[in-house]
């Protein structure tokens, strides 16, 4: 039987197995809206702006390993996506988003509605098509989800033109994909394992720093195995969060510009290093000349070669899927003779003792004022650290990332590489639709909280019981403490003016608002809160303004030359 | 350093702008660049000189490979190769001048491709060393206009850079 392009659409999303897909309706689509219209296997979220969406979309596939599912119409429903788009490249997030185009035949006449999408999104995508005739919109969707999934992942956009979804052919889903320039690497080079095991057991100082890439690669097991076989210490970057456990002895924290004392300590003053998923960018290793000036060998294992030697020269690349490649490290550390030291890396340990005696997370408590790390360790307890979190982009979001200990993967959900303040709200959307029955909590700010409030309304209609964190402290508080510390105190538009009274707005958009201010009704808040299990509850967090996120190591600085609290 | 990449790539719509596009945004520099269909019409086979440090050119190279519709990529300059690049002069052409383009053409192996009673046209293949030279050799005052088509480029011998 023939179908539409637009039916063909939805069928090749339901042969997917996706479950949900985030968007919203515009002319260039109808055809494809009237074609989910007509089955309930794909279940459709209807945002309030399409940048929500994408975001919605991002936060469903971080939470789970599936690929996340957008659609949106041509023109500003494109441009709109675009923020969400370049958040998901960014952190290499698997993700189709299908977008409507104009009709073939008006393409290039600035019709109404009409952008060059796939030109807008190139630099932002992991590759982008523009379906030109209906018999290949089946395999283009299939090839779609098998790049967003395949290698490192990324989001894969596909533009149908609207004549395109309304003409008719047969429907066949592919079975198999096979792209001849395409061939992301699986298992690594033997040898190069052999020389990497002989450079982990000589090691007298070594550490071991993972990332994203351990998380998109469900490699966590085998991480904490391979860093507890061998006794080493290990940070995560602010995008590995939960790939190894929190809680463990030999975490050391977060590493980066507010990364622990020891993390960045330990990374600076190593002898070897293990990279795993990880890309040494600037928030973590920080002034890269000043990082090269110790000696120290580096393994770095990933997946994707250009982020080997793309900042820091590496001395033995692993090319490799994260979790082929520390199984192949593991068989091999099994089958050797040698054994890992304990005795050899004890001064080690014993210095990284020394370093974390210096307390780097340590804050003023105050009876009087609510301090925002505070906030965190008693949604760390409430929640006993078994929460979905996602967050916006600022100080709240490095508290959170500092003070929620995350022992599991796929827990803690941000935008590390882009920083797009907006993305916590739609993206603590898809998490929690992947995850019903899961506490859920948004950790964001009165600045990033208005890049997408407008969601809350989406979280109404679908009855998303979501608990939002909000750390008021009248103050775009990330580019406030930059501007103490590097513009002589000059608070250059940071300031909220105006806010609204976020308890009547949560009210007015029907759910529960609540508002905070004395520290000893923060723990009987949070308790309140998550016990409104099927509500979702905004709680404004009225904080200290001028606290400041430490320890931190300024833009174009080395990892050694961090500011602690007490510095100041 | 100056370097000759060879690269095979799907011949399809907007292939060329995902490689312009990636040397923009990384901020890497072109020289030239030249594309044309393969004798398998689904590929288009690309010529890029670009120079940069040794790590930048690591990254090229392997920012290419990353490209989905990149088949294949060679460095041309890591081995013997050769390179050839074609030029079209347009000269002024009178008077005792005639015959000195004429005999300048010869030396340098050109052809006079175009004939008017002012002025000729010249085409000369060979690297872009040779045709600076002509340049230089010839009256500035004399051209009229040039156009070059930048490096093409292929292995020597057993160097293939094939699918």
């Amino acid at each position: 039987m023939e179908l539409t392009g637009a039916e063909i659409t939805i069928r090749c999303l339901q042969e997917e197995g996706a479950e949900y897909v985030f968007g919203y309706p515009g002319g260039a689509v109808l055809h494809i809206y009237d074609a989910l219209f007509t089955q309930d296997q794909v279940k459709h979220i209807l945002v309030r702006h399409e940048q929500a969406a994408v975001h919605a979309a991002d936060g469903y596939a971080r939470s789970t390993d599936k690929v996340g599912v957008a659609l949106v119409t041509s023109g500003p429903g494109v441009t709109n996506a675009v923020t969400g788009i370049a958040t998901a490249y960014m952190d290499s997030i698997p993700m189709v988003i299908i977008s409507g185009q104009v009709p073939t035949y008006a393409i290039g006449e600035d019709a109404f509605q009409e952008v060059d999408t796939v030109g807008i999104t190139r630099p932002c995508v992991k590759h982008n098509f523009l379906v030109k005739d209906v018999k290949e919109i089946a395999s283009t969707i299939k090839k779609a989800f098998y790049l967003a999934k395949s290698g490192r992942p990324g989001p894969v956009l596909v533009d149908i033109p609207k004549d395109i979804s309304c003409q008719k052919t047969e429907f066949s889903y592919p079975t198999s994909v096979s792209i001849r320039s395409y061939h992301p690497a699986q298992h690594s080079d033997l040898g190069q394992i052999k020389s990497a095991v002989q450079l982990l057991l000589a090691a007298k100082r070594p550490m071991v720093y993972a990332g994203g890439g351990v998380i998109l690669a469900d490699a966590s097991k085998q991480l904490t195995e391979l860093v507890r076989l061998l006794g080493f210490p290990c940070t995560n970057t602010l995008m590995g969060l939960g790939g190894y456990p929190a809680t463990d002895k030999q975490f050391v924290g977060m590493l980066g510009m507010h990364g622990t004392y020891e993390a960045n300590m330990g990374m600076q003053y190593c002898d070897v290093l293990l990279a795993v998923g990880a890309r040494f960018d600037d928030r973590v290793v920080g002034n890269v000349k000043h990082f090269s000036q110790e000696k120290r060998k580096i393994i770095h294992i990933d997946i994707d070669p250009s982020s080997i030697s793309k900042r820091v020269k590496v001395d033995l690349p692993v090319v490799g899927d994260v979790a082929h490649v520390l199984n192949d490290l593991l068989a091999e550390l099994h089958g050797s003779k040698e054994k890992p030291d304990q005795q050899a890396i004890a001064p080690w340990w014993a210095q990284i003792k020394e370093w974390r005696g210096k307390n780097s997370l340590v804050y003023k408590k105050s009876d009087e004022i609510i301090k925002p790390q505070f906030v965190i360790e008693k949604l760390y307890e409430v929640t006993q650290g078994d929460a979905f979190i996602t967050s916006d982009v600022g100080q709240h979001q490095m508290w959170a990332a500092q003070y929620y200990k995350f022992d599991k993967p796929r827990r803690w959900i941000n935008s590390g590489g882009l920083g797009t303040m907006g993305f916590g709200l739609p993206a603590a959307m898809g998490v929690q639709l992947a995850h019903p029955d899961a506490h859920v909590a948004c950790v964001t700010g009165e600045g990033s909280i208005q890049m997408c409030i407008q969601e809350l309304s989406t979280c109404k209609q679908f009855q998303l019981p979501l608990k939002i964190i909000m750390l008021n402290n009248r103050y775009l508080g990330m580019v406030r403490q930059w501007q103490q510390f590097f513009h002589g105190n000059r608070y250059a538009e940071s300031y909220m003016d105006a806010l609204p009274d976020f308890v009547k707005l949560a009210e007015a958009y029907g759910h529960v608002g609540m508002r905070i201010e004395k520290p000893s009704d923060v723990e009987p808040a949070l308790k309140e809160a998550f016990g409104r299990k099927q509500q979702l509850v905004f709680m404004d967090f009225i904080t200290d303004q001028t606290e400041n996120v430490f320890p931190m190591v300024q833009g174009g600085k080395g990892l050694s030359e961090v500011i602690l609290a007490e510095d100041l | 350093m100056r370097h000759i990449i060879s690269l095979l790539m799907e011949n399809e719509a907007g292939a060329l702008s995902r490689v312009s596009g990636l040397f923009s945004a990384r901020g890497y520099n072109i020289e030239s660049l030249t594309v044309a269909p393969t004798e398998d019409a689904t590929l288009s086979r690309m010529t890029i000189v670009t120079s940069g440090s040794d790590e930048v050119i690591e990254q090229i190279y392997k920012q290419l490979n990353k490209l989905i519709e990149v088949v294949a990529v060679m460095d041309l300059s890591e081995g013997e190769h050769l390179e050839r690049e074609l030029m079209l002069v347009k000269v002024r052409a009178m008077g005792a001048v005639r015959e000195e383009m004429k005999r300048m053409t010869d030396i340098f192996r050109g052809c006079i491709i175009d004939v008017s009673d002012k002025t000729y046209t010249i085409e000369l293949t060979g690297t872009g060393h040779k045709l600076e030279s002509f340049l230089q050799a010839i009256d500035r005052s004399l051209i009229l206009e040039t156009v070059r088509t930048g490096a093409s480029g292929i292995g020597r011998g057993d160097r293939i850079l094939k699918l």
